[in-house]
């Protein structure tokens, strides 16, 4: 019930339901818990992420969807039904695998044809079907070629229009741009975005990639260890991380430690260790507790040579140039690291050099104040 | 079955309804016989179809018949001389063979050393005993060499294969790096390439002794009269009438085949 | 050399354009590399020669031979051993009939070893799937238990096989007991023991290379199928087993080629009037004493064989072609 707020299907009907969902593999002493206790309630029409480190739980997620696994408590719901007791070949939910399953005996258009004809289409409407497709995703050249003969971004395409003939109510997908060189999987989430835009079917895609969630998604969800820990829109999530895994796992950020003084409504003051006091926004209960976690993204903080003002000071350590950009390292008084990553301009020209001691100046509003 | 409700609960992407019923099936249907033979070896009547209760007596008989006493030296001999001379012959090939860049005729040796295995063997025992017959009518001698040579042949591709694989699966920069300290071809060999061969060579020797030790159709044809094999006495008696005498012998050559492989696959384990 | 001087050619393709020939100091090292390998393989090539191959072809001149009175060979050139293979000449009317018993054991011999391959892959196909699927740990232990089998006494299987289908045997003594039949059924000295018979000692011959081919099954690819609306059977038929053809195949020539020159199996449990071809030849040899009549059926066998293994070479080319 924690996520109650940020877990509501408001907007538009539900595709997919999970409730109260749990899997065990295996018993006893080895008993792997994979989920615990997930509900998430995926919307029509959407571009879901499944987000989170390997072995959190997202992949199961996704085989419970499709069929291939079972959950051992919970229900699983497509469109308000439940589907928990069919079997994949039952379900009007299709997958792109990771390593894409292309059946290396049959050509392209066979594959892509594979599951209308399973469906026993008319045969004119196979042909029209995969034709379309191919269309679709580029790929009319190369119809007649087996599966091991092209490319693996081709590849990619045929496991998309393969899964995607059937017209499936939702069409889940396996960390499928994994397997790409960078410049590939750059044009493909761009591709993929638009397919979906373009068929209206629900996506729900696994990544492990925290870039690929921002940028694709509608909604995502972030999950660790067999949990959902936060689910919203990728500026919710980065902007507004609700505890620490969150915030460590989705972009940089830097941690600070404070002591709640006064709460007054929405408004809380805080000491943080360098002894300055700052007032900050917080809306969640857990600012009752007496220590508190601060998230402050690198992007957010200027660096002043006079640090008298600021509410925090640190010593530049290292500096490192990434072209568009700059990350100052800093020590903090009270021994933390602290990272500034400033962009770079034509403008720029107060330089900072190593040694030297520096004030840390940031907006309240971009401080985020952590759950846990 | 209980698969007929999975499709509608606890589907499995790996199952197929009734495979493991009938694979299960085929595993007894696999020991059965070979059970039964064993069990009637410990019978103490002299039926074979009729229980009489437990006894050693039959393989104590097999163990004092004169003629199943001359067979079993006359097996382990063939055997043992066979296998190992097939194990020298196939390591040599093996070196010759493997790990090389291919020159021609390789493709034809390859074919040669594999013959006895694509060769049905009727036609190689009625090969060999036309061939042994004009050597024996025109040097009369009517010695173990023929069997010897017949077994040697036809173990040497079963004692290659695995010595073959040893060699594939070896890292070839271990003998690079010994060269590179200074030691000679031979010693390299000595040092090196031979101690990491050996279990693919005691697994080959090993392979072609069972083989060796089992052979029915090419001894049949091959020996002289007198010198049977276990397996050939066996082929002899059955069309008399059947004491379980010959379960007995069954259960000895069954054991030591047995004991034979597992040792083989635990070689082998090893490696991978 | 001329085996030393054709290999060289291999290498020429390393070099840089407009360099076809090797250095001098290359070429010498080659050399004596292939002196090397081939003087390793020569005794063991020798054996085989003389014990193996060479007879082959003594027995390919034998069926050109006349026979002798008592066995052996008249050194004469006739084509009678061949002639006999399908064909008699009648002994009043000397006219030119089929060797209807021939044809009889030809036939019998390509029937039952049909049979017995497709017993094989029924039997086998699931088995091999099981043993595919069974977790890391287990598996090796299914395997084992195929391959002992495998390796035990093919005389003493047969042996094993005969004592549970003779009239006295557990089969019939089950059947009576259950209550389906009321006197035993004779079943040993058929055409259908020789089949159980082949089918339980060749067995494994199908099983292992199926298994190979499975333990290489991508399950990916049958989730994929299941995905993509499949049911079990369809699965099975368009994912599974064109996956596998190439270890169906393989299997099927290894249970097939044994049982068409199997010996020891038909002489025990067919009783000397079924006869297969392994039978017939030994009889030439043996009672009929017509060694040309004998080395022309075993040389007509081999021929069988070798097309049965041209067809299996050829059809695996195929599948490492289509599949890289």
């Amino acid at each position: 019930m924690r996520h109650s707020s940020t877990d509501t299907a408001s907007g538009g009907t539900s595709a997919i339901e999970a409730v109260n969902v749990t899997k065990t593999f295996g018993s006893g002493d080895e008993a792997v818990h994979a989920l615990k206790d997930v509900s998430v309630t995926i919307r029509e029409n959407e571009f879901f992420t499944l987000l989170g480190p390997s072995g959190c739980g997202k992949t199961t997620l996704l085989r419970l969807i499709a069929g291939f696994d079972h959950q051992t408590e919970g229900t699983i719901l497509l469109h308000g039904e439940d589907i928990s007791l069919l079997p994949p070949f039952k379900r009007p939910v299709n997958t792109v695998f990771q390593n894409y399953a292309l059946f290396p005996h049959m050509t392209v258009a066979q594959n892509i044809g594979f599951g209308l004809e399973m469906l026993r289409k008319p045969k004119a409407e196979i042909e029209n079907t995969v034709g379309g497709m191919l269309r679709l995703v580029k790929m009319e050249e190369l119809k007649t070629r087996r599966t091991d003969q092209i490319s693996g971004g081709q590849q990619q395409r045929v496991a998309l229009a393969r899964a995607l003939a059937p017209r499936p109510r939702v069409l889940l997908l396996d960390e499928p741009l994994s397997a790409l060189d960078y410049k590939l999987r750059k044009d493909m989430q761009i591709e993929l975005k638009r397919l979906q835009l373009e068929t209206g079917i629900t996506f729900i895609f696994v990544t492990h990639d925290q870039e690929e969630a921002l940028t694709m998604s509608d909604r995502l969800a972030v999950m660790n260890a067999g949990r959902i820990r936060q689910i919203g829109t990728p500026r919710e999530i980065y902007d507004h991380p609700a505890e620490r895994f969150v915030a460590d796992f989705i972009g940089d950020t830097n941690f600070l430690t404070a002591d709640l003084l006064s709460a007054d409504g929405g408004a809380i003051s805080v000491r943080l260790t360098s002894g300055r006091e700052i007032t900050l926004e917080c809306d969640h209960p857990a600012a009752a507790s007496r220590h508190l976690t601060l998230a402050v993204r690198p992007e957010q903080v200027r660096l002043t040579a006079d640090g008298s003002a600021s509410p925090l000071n640190g010593v530049l350590e290292n500096i490192v140039y990434f072209g568009t950009d700059t990350h100052y390292h800093l020590r903090l008084q009270d021994g933390g690291s602290f990272t500034a990553r400033l962009q770079n301009s034509r403008e720029r020209q107060e330089l900072f050099a190593e040694g030297d001691q520096l004030g840390i100046v940031f907006d309240p509003e971009t401080v985020q104040v952590l759950r846990d | 079955m209980a698969d007929t409700t999975s499709d509608s609960f606890g589907f499995s992407v790996r199952r197929l309804p009734g495979f493991t019923a009938l694979a299960i099936a085929c595993y007894a249907m696999l020991y059965a016989p070979i059970m039964a033979l064993v069990a009637y070896s410990f019978n103490a009547g002299s039926s074979i179809a009729v229980w009489e209760g437990f006894s050693l007596h039959w393989y104590g008989a097999a163990w004092q018949n004169e003629k199943v006493q001359e067979a079993t030296i006359l097996s382990l001999l063939v055997a043992t001389v066979s296998s190992i001379s097939a194990t020298i012959l196939a390591s040599m090939a093996a070196l010759g063979t493997t790990r090389i860049r291919p020159y021609k005729g390789l493709t034809a040796i390859y074919a040669m050393i594999n013959q006895p295995l694509m060769v049905p063997e009727i036609v190689t025992a009625v090969a060999l005993l036309i061939v042994f017959a004009i050597i024996k009518s025109t040097t009369g001698y009517q010695g173990l060499i023929y069997l010897i040579s017949a077994h040697t042949a036809f173990c040497i591709p079963f004692a290659y294969l695995p010595i073959r694989a040893r060699l594939e699966s070896m890292d070839l920069s271990l003998e690079v790096a010994a060269a590179d300290l200074y030691a000679t071809p031979l010693r390299t060999f000595k040092l090196i390439t031979l101690p990491l061969l050996w279990p693919g060579i005691i697994a080959g020797m090993m392979l072609a002794f069972v083989i060796s030790l089992d052979d029915v159709v090419i001894t049949e044809f091959v020996k002289a009269p007198g010198q049977d094999t276990l397996p050939t006495y066996m082929l002899g008696q059955l069309r008399r009438v059947i004491t379980p005498e010959i379960h007995a012998i069954s259960t000895a050559l069954l054991s030591i085949s047995i004991i034979m492989v597992s040792i083989f696959f635990l070689l082998n384990r090893k490696k991978s | 050399m001329s085996i030393g001087g054709e290999s060289l050619s291999h290498t020429t393709d390393v070099k840089p354009q407009g360099t076809p020939r090797i250095s001098g100091y290359e070429a010498a090292a080659r050399k004596a590399e292939v002196h090397r390998n081939i003087l390793l393989t020569i005794p063991a090539l020798l054996v085989l020669v003389l014990a193996a191959s060479g007879p082959l072809l003594v027995m390919l001149l034998y069926s050109f031979l006349a026979p002798g009175d008592y066995g052996g060979v008249v050194w004469q050139p006739s084509v009678d051993g061949w002639f006999r293979v399908f064909l008699t000449r009648d002994i009043f009317d000397d006219t030119l009939m089929l060797q209807d018993a021939h044809v009889t054991i030809f036939w019998r011999s390509i029937k039952l070893s049909s049979m017995t391959t497709v017993l094989c892959i029924l039997l086998g196909f699931p088995t091999a799937y099981f043993i595919a699927t069974r977790s890391d740990q287990t598996r090796n232990l299914w395997l084992f238990l195929i391959t002992i089998p495998f390796w035990t006494n093919l005389l003493i299987r047969t042996f094993a096989i005969m004592e549970i289908i003779r009239n006295e045997g557990i089969v019939n003594n089950l059947l009576i007991f259950v209550g389906v039949i009321d006197v035993p059924v004779q079943m040993l000295y058929t055409d259908f023991a020789i089949m159980v018979g082949m089918t339980y000692v060749y067995l494994p011959l199908m099983i292992l290379p199926l298994y190979a081919s499975m333990e290489k099954l991508d399950f990916g690819l049958v989730e994929a199928g299941y995905d993509l609306y499949a049911t079990r059977f369809r699965v099975l038929r368009r994912v599974i087993l064109p996956l596998v053809k190439p270890g169906l195949v393989a299997g099927s020539i290894l249970v097939f080629i044994p049982s068409l020159g199997a010996y020891v199996t038909p002489r025990v449990l067919g009783g000397g009037k079924n006869m297969m071809l392994g039978n017939l030849i030994e009889l030439q040899f043996g009672q009929g004493q017509n060694w040309p009549l004998g080395a022309a059926l075993s040389i007509a066998l081999l021929a069988i064989v070798m097309v049965a293994l041209i067809v299996y070479v050829r059809t695996a080319q195929r599948s490492t072609q289509a599949h890289g």
